[in-house]
């Protein structure tokens, strides 16, 4: 059974969507000990004794929060299906790389494909959580 | 303070950031079953029988339906009635469904359906509409093949054409463009014990799901409800697509008396499902010394597909476009929607007007430096202003700015045709026009109906007919609900739409919602106001006029109430405060014979700027920035206008430079994956400057006029005309990829890939 469907069907966490089935387009990114990864590709057995973060869980970590939250201020959902994948492909970033540069979110955010947006209001979310990242931190 | 033109927060942001929001395959129906499709595997042939056995062996197979399973009439009608639910006998194109299994999980069903051999006697197909068309032998649709012609002839071209200085003529080729959503199709068919049927699902119209369904199952209207789902992306994808899809989670569900869901896997989503139209145009255009132009012939050929779905409508848009947004006497437009052995095209953001104005757009920086001109004084000795006459003859009475968006994009990016540049880089210009809502081609669907309710405790829930697609729709109609009540946004919320709700509102195409739903909604809540503002004069001691209702509150220049306390007071009167609206396009008009008509209501108008840099070596282009100006009559929400210019630009940019899916000569689609059908990336991403410019309409919501298609329609021939500036070849079929540049370059003639003559008047 793939991860994907462990999740949506066993799980009912029905947040982690399915794009293509194919690892092309990013849209069932979860992260695996913090990497990015496409649930579609991966077999069930493969993630024993790893931790796995869904958007179910976004709300309890620092970045993805703070991702969900300046998505919506800035406008970067529009249809909302490749919204999931790409916040955790962001925090993935935000949790190795703190202020990223946009060239480097472009790359890093590369696989997640959108189709509504034009990537234009995603990059300047992330860019906003960075920042918010970056100033909150205890002095 | 007005909550019209703010940036307001989407409604549905918050939980779309949760992934929450119900998706169609989110939902699970207790003894839901799963079905899948069996499709042609021969782009024409004749059926002669299917082998389903080894399929029905198969652990949790529930059932195989064909045409001789439908209870009412093999028929999804769209606009011509050609198109059946099931093949029968006859099968037109790779991929058509012939057959339905349903099974008890989604793998079994799609295993099954993989295991049902359709055994064909294979026919030789049409793949070329220039083939297809007037074809001797073979017949795909009455007599020659042609869905539709349509036509333009205004002035004497031939004479207008001997008295040009300068004539350009060329022919332009596009193909098809995969909508890639990133959601797949998906239903669900939940049938009722007393006969009626429930349709959930993945759509743009859910008006068009209830007319297939009730045809495929001979039921009436009122027994088939249609609600839509939180739909990933469509861009005209959903707009018939899913009239076939529904039928074929219906059929089951009604058969076996279980609900059944469909999802589309990707590759058969992408081999199955409608494209924008190939195209291609033979473009002569003619001006004269003084830079005007004069004479146009056009011939605007489009690839229909199998079945006619949306051609002839396609095919109307793009032919009242087909002089651009250009003053011009003397006019030929013949078009032509083709029928051939494919996939049917349908529609796709721009519906028929991108093929046309990648030409008209082209040909007009080609006519620009022939005559000595640059392509922006070219563009404004020619573009339409306010009291012009259209190609159509339709008279430009208000609301156009396209000059001003072609002012702000010169001021914004400073751009000087005349100036020297970087190496290698090269600016391109576009001027266009899209006509707002479904014009002269579909005035017997322009009208819509909505409903508002205000509860007791304030609280107000509205129902439109149109759908959220991405789009922001219900933001902005939520907007518009606030203001015209007087309340705070965040007290009113939109409910799914639903086709119980309100009478047949028509499709969620053409960027109608805005204008349509936006005028109904304004006629049923003026009715709630009045009841409001009536109550409030009674309590406040003053004049009805002497009122404004603003963010909760009644006010007048001297007292203010909680409207709260307005609606209380209503309520124990038992005033109603609940009302209906209906909204009908003002009338348009067309002549078959001419080609003239006031062909749609209004026009919103877009100027782009592409700034490029082009690698010799390699032929690859980087886009490096894109401003696009847009007048939108009114920006009720300029975050998400931005958004739609925005996200229509890069597929815009997609269109130009990477998307294209090839054909092989057995009528196969070639590239058929995210991996193979290259859409842009963010990697790919320009820096895209939009710019909103607003020229009220008189008859639109606050002045609004529709635009969501418009980003998408002036990006290639910007970007073709872009790299023309920067390296000196011009590339007449899109995509424009990096081996046609290159060879371009290479070709020491600098001869064009596709023939073209351009000739002075001699």
């Amino acid at each position: 059974m793939r991860l994907i469907d462990l999740l949506r069907e066993k799980l009912e966490l029905t947040g982690t969507k399915e794009g293509c089935g194919k690892g092309e387009c990013g849209a069932c990114t979860v992260l695996i000990d913090n990497q990015a990864v496409c649930s579609c590709l991966i077999l069930c057995a493969q993630v024993a004794g790893r931790s796995i973060v869904t958007i179910e869980g976004a709300e309890k970590m620092r970045e993805t929060a703070l991702l969900q939250q300046t998505f919506a201020e800035t406008g970067a959902i529009q249809c909302g299906f490749c919204t999931p994948g790409m916040i955790l492909s962001a925090a993935a970033l935000l949790k190795t790389v703190r202020r990223p540069t946009r060239a480097q979110i472009k790359k890093h955010i590369a696989g997640n494909l959108c189709r509504c947006t034009g990537y234009t209001k995603i990059l300047d979310a992330v860019e906003a959580a960075a920042l918010k990242l970056e100033t909150a931190k205890p002095k | 303070m007005s909550v019209i033109g703010k940036r307001a927060v989407r409604r549905e942001a918050q939980v779309r950031a949760d992934g929450a929001g119900l998706f169609t395959d989110d939902m699970k129906i207790h003894g839901m079953l799963h079905a899948a499709v069996v499709r042609s595997p021969v782009a024409r042939g004749e059926i002669i029988r299917l082998e389903s056995r080894s399929a029905s062996r198969l652990a949790g197979f529930e059932g195989l339906f064909t045409y001789k399973n439908i209870p009412g009439r093999n028929s999804v009608p769209i606009v011509i009635d050609d198109q059946p639910c099931l093949a029968a006998g006859r099968v037109n194109y790779i991929g058509e469904p012939v057959a339905i299994v349903v099974a008890q999980s989604r793998e079994t069903a799609r295993k099954a359906a993989g295991m049902v051999t359709v055994v064909c006697r294979e026919l030789p197909p049409l793949l070329d509409p220039l083939t297809a068309r007037n074809h001797r032998k073979i017949r795909l649709y009455g007599d020659d093949n042609i869905f539709k012609h349509m036509k333009i002839r205004r002035g004497d071209v031939d004479s207008a054409f001997r008295l040009c200085d300068v004539i350009i003529e060329n022919e332009y080729r596009t193909p098809f463009q995969e909508h890639a959503y990133i959601e797949p199709q998906a239903m669900i068919a939940v049938p009722n014990p007393d006969g009626t049927i429930d349709i959930s699902g993945s759509m743009q119209c859910p008006f068009y799901v209830r007319k297939a369904v009730t045809t495929v199952l001979g039921l009436k209207d009122s027994a088939v409800r249609v609600v839509q789902c939180a739909t990933g992306g469509a861009f005209g994808g959903k707009e018939d697509v899913p009239s076939l899809v529904a039928c074929q989670a219906a059929l089951g569900a009604w058969l076996l008396k279980r609900p059944v869901k469909i999802v589309y896997d990707r590759t058969e989503d992408m081999i199955c499902t409608s494209k924008r139209h190939p195209s291609v145009v033979r473009y002569k255009s003619g001006a004269s010394s003084d830079g005007i132009l004069r004479a146009v012939e056009v011939e605007y050929i489009i690839d229909g597909g199998a079945y006619a779905t949306l051609s002839a409508v396609v095919l109307f848009r793009g032919t009242v476009h087909s002089v651009g947004p250009y003053r011009c006497e003397n006019i030929k437009v013949d078009s032509y929607a083709v029928a051939t052995n494919k996939v049917p095209a349908g529609a796709f953001r721009g519906f028929g007007s991108p093929q046309i104005l990648f030409a008209v757009e082209s040909q007009m920086d080609q006519l620009a430096e022939k005559l000595g001109l640059d392509p922006l004084e070219f563009r404004r000795r020619n573009i339409l202003k306010r009291n012009d006459v259209t190609a159509t003859g339709q008279k430009l009475q208000y609301s156009v700015g396209l000059e001003d968006t072609l002012d702000r994009v010169i001021r914004v990016s400073g751009w000087n045709p005349r100036s020297d540049r970087e190496k290698d880089t090269g600016f391109g210009l576009s001027t266009i026009f899209y006509g707002v809502g479904l014009g002269a081609g579909g005035k017997h669907l322009a009208r819509t109906g909505a409903n508002v309710i205000m509860n007791a405790d304030g609280s107000v829930t509205f129902s439109v007919g149109t759908t959220e697609i991405g789009q922001g729709m219900v933001t902005v109609l939520s907007q518009i609900v606030a203001d015209r009540l007087g309340v705070p946004l965040d007290w009113v919320t939109m409910i799914p739409t639903d086709t119980s709700r309100v009478p047949d509102s028509g499709p969620t195409v053409a960027s109608r919602s805005t204008t349509m739903s936006g005028n109904a909604l304004l006629d049923a809540c003026t009715k709630i106001r009045t009841q409001l503002i009536d109550e409030a004069s009674l309590i406040l001691g003053c004049r009805p006029d002497q009122i404004i209702l603003d963010d909760g509150f009644a006010r007048t220049e001297t007292k203010s109430i909680p409207l709260l306390e307005v609606i209380k007071a209503c309520t124990a009167k038992r005033r109603c405060l609940a009302a209906e609206g209906w909204h009908v396009s003002p009338p348009t008009s067309w002549d078959d014979e001419t080609g003239r008509g006031d062909a749609y209501v209004v026009y919103s108008w877009a100027t782009n700027l592409a700034l490029v840099k082009v690698d010799r070596e390699t032929g690859e282009v980087d886009v490096r920035k894109i401003w696009a100006a847009h007048d939108i009559g009114k920006a009720v929400n300029p975050a998400l206008a931005e958004g739609q210019i925005e996200g229509g630009t890069l597929q815009g940019l997609g269109y130009a430079l990477m998307e294209e899916m090839a054909v092989d000569s057995k009528g196969k689609l070639l590239n058929t994956e995210f991996s193979t059908y290259i859409l842009p990336t963010a990697a790919d991403q320009p820096d895209i400057v939009p710019e909103i410019v607003e020229h009220a309409y008189p008859d639109g919501p606050y002045g609004a006029k529709g635009f969501g298609e418009q980003p998408l329609m002036g990006i290639a021939p910007a970007i073709a005309n872009a790299i023309y500036d920067a390296v000196g070849v011009r590339i007449r079929d899109l995509p424009i990829t990096p081996e046609k540049i290159w060879r371009a370059l290479k070709d020491t003639n600098h001869k064009d890939r596709i023939s073209g003559r351009d000739r002075a008047h001699s």
